[in-house]
């Protein structure tokens, strides 16, 4: 009985965020376009300027196209875990986020069945990129895309996390495009997402080393193997870890003793 | 006949002090809400009725004093003492782009309620405010009294013991009011009800209501209206209210 009012709070968490998700098409159709433009625009005018060495997974020379298919699946999750997170903010600001929490269930199940609704959402979309970039010719092996699925949803997991913990943290709107900027171009540039970490290491020893703390790398690459149907170890782990310290970070920020209005002025 | 036996607290509020960043918004406050009572928390703006709404539905938790909902202490039993409780937000708190019964369900669903039981109790408590005929449109349709009429179902839909509802009249017209009012004041009679309304229009308190008043984070009066008034040597309650503020307002400074 009780596993039951779990699993119905869970789904009825997990069906408002895909709904509100197709009932929200421009933002179905940014998530889509942003990386279509890196894949189609980009990748087309660095194929050219950079030539890319053998490395693994790849067996042979790949090109450039297909090299940043992963990063561009990892930035989707980014910015759907940034979006969840502006939107939890906003919530927060209008209300809505105080129906969630005043559910008479744990706060961390409450997140964390918030957390994988929202993967679930970045995942759908990087289905839609992925099959869209098949379409202009950019394409990985068949089953890859079976064993990326695992892999994307850890990734999802993952900066959804990220989003989550910021949103615990950051108490109003305004501040937020401000931490988008912090988060979301250093995150991204900072990784293996555009460029191998081999090559930046040629060009700067210090940018390589901030390259490899950054767990963002290790999505990509997680995500980069598992479409060759590999498991890469440690960044997986990497991954992983990543995971429990934001959600547990999160889960201590919505702790109602830390009192998530409290040091918003007093209200009425 | 019920009227005569003393009424069980549904909701009690004991010794609640809060503070934010050093200063007292809250300093004392006790006060209960009887089942089958509307019991209205009257307080200026800035009085702390927001503050004192977020402690009962444990947004954030109590240091000092303590907070009941039929008998559990909210900070220990924890988010399970909360099952009792029906909430009305302030602010709107649904998805605009969903429709009413998406909402509903939404709800429904947090509370472990089936699909069969969330679209029974749905159509409920939406016919009883004459609201079901509009169940599959978006929320955006709405005017803002439809919207606080679909969000009082909501608060309904898990049969609460104890409903609490914070200035849930805000920014409506006169008539819309006068209905929403007359329908919560409404269930705690039809339905035996605990209801908390917090508000700072007096209007919207009955003489035979219990009344709770709210000043610079303390109580300065606590009976039935109707007393309140009388204690203070007051004929209406606008005047009573004016006394208990104005009184107030020099010894606080």
């Amino acid at each position: 009985m009780k596993a039951q009012v779990y699993y119905r709070a869970f789904m009825g968490i997990v069906s408002r965020e895909v709904l509100r998700f197709f009932h929200q098409r421009e933002r179905f159709f940014s998530a889509l376009v942003r990386p279509l433009v890196w894949l189609i625009i980009f990748a087309a005018g660095f194929r050219a300027v950079l030539g890319l060495s053998m490395q693994p997974p790849y067996q042979t020379y790949v090109e450039y196209n297909v090299y940043i298919v992963p990063g561009l699946i990892a930035m989707i999750q980014l910015f759907n875990g940034m979006q969840s997170s502006l939107s939890m903010v906003y919530d927060r600001e209008m209300g809505s986020m105080r129906v969630l929490l005043t559910t008479p269930l744990p706060r961390w199940f409450i997140l964390a069945a918030k957390l994988f609704a929202g993967a679930l959402v970045s995942v759908i979309q990087s289905y839609a990129f992925l099959a869209v970039a098949a379409l202009f010719g950019t394409k990985a092996p068949m089953w890859g895309y079976v064993t990326v699925l695992p892999v994307l949803v850890l990734s999802g997991l993952m900066l959804g996390s990220l989003g989550m913990f910021l949103s615990s943290t950051i108490r109003q709107l305004e501040n937020f495009a401000g931490v988008m900027n912090f988060i979301i171009f250093p995150t991204f540039f900072l990784s293996s997402a555009l460029y191998p970490l081999w090559k930046m290491r040629e060009s700067s020893f210090w940018v390589w080393q901030l390259c490899q703390l950054n767990p963002f790398t290790y999505a990509v690459e997680a995500l980069r193997f598992a479409f060759y149907m590999k498991a890469e170890p440690r960044s997986l782990i990497v991954v992983g870890v990543t995971l429990v310290l934001f959600l547990a970070l999160a889960v201590w920020g919505y702790n109602p003793s830390r009192g998530f209005t409290v040091r918003k002025k007093g209200g009425d | 006949m019920v009227d005569d036996k003393p009424k069980e607290a549904a909701l009690e509020v004991r010794g609640l002090t809060f503070s934010y960043s050093g200063k007292n918004a809250l300093e004392d406050v006790s006060f209960m809400a009887r089942q089958g009572r509307f019991t209205a928390l009257l307080g200026p703006n800035g009085a702390g009725k927001t503050t004192l709404f977020s402690l009962i539905t444990r947004l954030f938790d109590t240091r000092v004093g303590s907070v009941h909902i039929c008998g559990l202490d909210v900070a220990k039993a924890g988010a399970g003492a909360l099952a009792p409780l029906g909430v009305v937000f302030q602010q709107t708190t649904l998805d605009l782009d969903l429709s009413v019964r998406q909402n509903l369900r939404y709800f429904g669903y947090l509370r472990g309620m089936s699909r069969r039981d969330c679209d029974r109790r749905i159509e409920e408590e939406l016919s009883r405010l004459s609201m079901y005929e509009r169940v599959d449109e978006k929320v955006r349709a709405l005017n803002g009294g439809h919207r606080r009429r679909v969000e009082i179902a909501r608060s309904l839909l898990h049969d609460p013991k104890v409903v609490v509802l914070d200035e849930a009249t805000v920014g409506l017209d006169v008539p819309t009011r006068k209905v929403i009012v007359d329908h919560v004041h409404e269930l705690t009679r039809t339905r035996g009800l605990a209801v908390l309304w917090t508000t700072h229009l007096i209007d919207e308190v009955w003489p035979d209501d219990d009344l709770v008043v709210l000043h610079r984070g303390r109580v300065v009066a606590n009976g039935i209206a109707d007393e309140v008034c009388a204690s203070v040597g007051e004929a209406t309650l606008d005047a009573a209210f004016a006394k208990l503020i104005g009184s107030k307002r020099g010894d606080a400074e």
